[in-house]
């Protein structure tokens, strides 16, 4: 278990550039999340390496308190395509 | 999940694998019987993909290779997608390579081979 507010602050602060950020708890057990990850840092990033970035932020909270997360990584310029919101 | 640690005879397990198919989905259950909706759903789109014959490995039957895999591909969560030895994605991945149709160039080598068969 593990509070979105945690989670928030380690992905700002380890992959960085984060334009835009949305964690979900998706069952309201705080361990299974779903998130969307805008950041300039994913640019030039294979999809493996973005997500890495995300898993190497979250550390060790993947390793027990986050039973599940499924996210979304974009660059800004593909989120605007997309139609993402601010 | 240092990669130092990781025990040799493991990796070359996990490697020997990886080598012996062309397709190996590291999975919770098995493809008749996935034990997870991420796993399930990685199932589902090879099947549409046209992929049938996988070697799925359930590690919820191994738990060396549950931790061994994490550690192989440096990469924390199950399901794991391996397609002729390289690492493709989890589920988040192979979702948006099928919804974007990359996916069919990353099977593509595998298919051929597989109708040839």
């Amino acid at each position: 278990m593990v509070e979105p507010s945690v989670i928030e602050e380690r992905i700002r602060e380890g992959v960085g550039g984060v334009s835009h950020l949305e964690v979900k708890d998706l069952t309201g057990t705080k361990d299974h999340y779903e998130a969307v990850i805008v950041s300039e840092a994913f640019e030039g990033k294979s999809r493996v390496d973005q997500q890495r970035m995300v898993f190497s932020a979250l550390g060790e909270l993947m390793d027990g308190p986050i039973h599940a997360l499924t996210f979304k990584t974009y660059t800004p310029e593909r989120w605007a395509k997309i139609g993402g919101g601010a | 999940m240092a990669e130092a640690e990781m025990d040799p005879a493991l990796r070359e397990r996990i490697q020997g694998i990886v080598d012996a198919h062309p397709v190996v989905l590291f999975m919770k259950g098995s493809r008749l019987f996935p034990r997870c909706g991420f796993s399930a759903t990685v199932v589902e789109v090879l099947k549409r993909s046209g992929v049938t014959a996988f070697h799925d490995v359930d590690v919820l039957k191994d738990p060396a290779i549950r931790q061994g895999i994490k550690e192989f591909t440096s990469w924390p969560t199950i399901p794991q997608l391996y397609v002729q030895g390289k690492f493709v994605g989890g589920c988040d991945i192979v979702r948006d390579l099928y919804e974007s149709g990359e996916l069919e160039e990353v099977l593509a080598p595998v298919k051929a081979a597989d109708d040839a068969g």
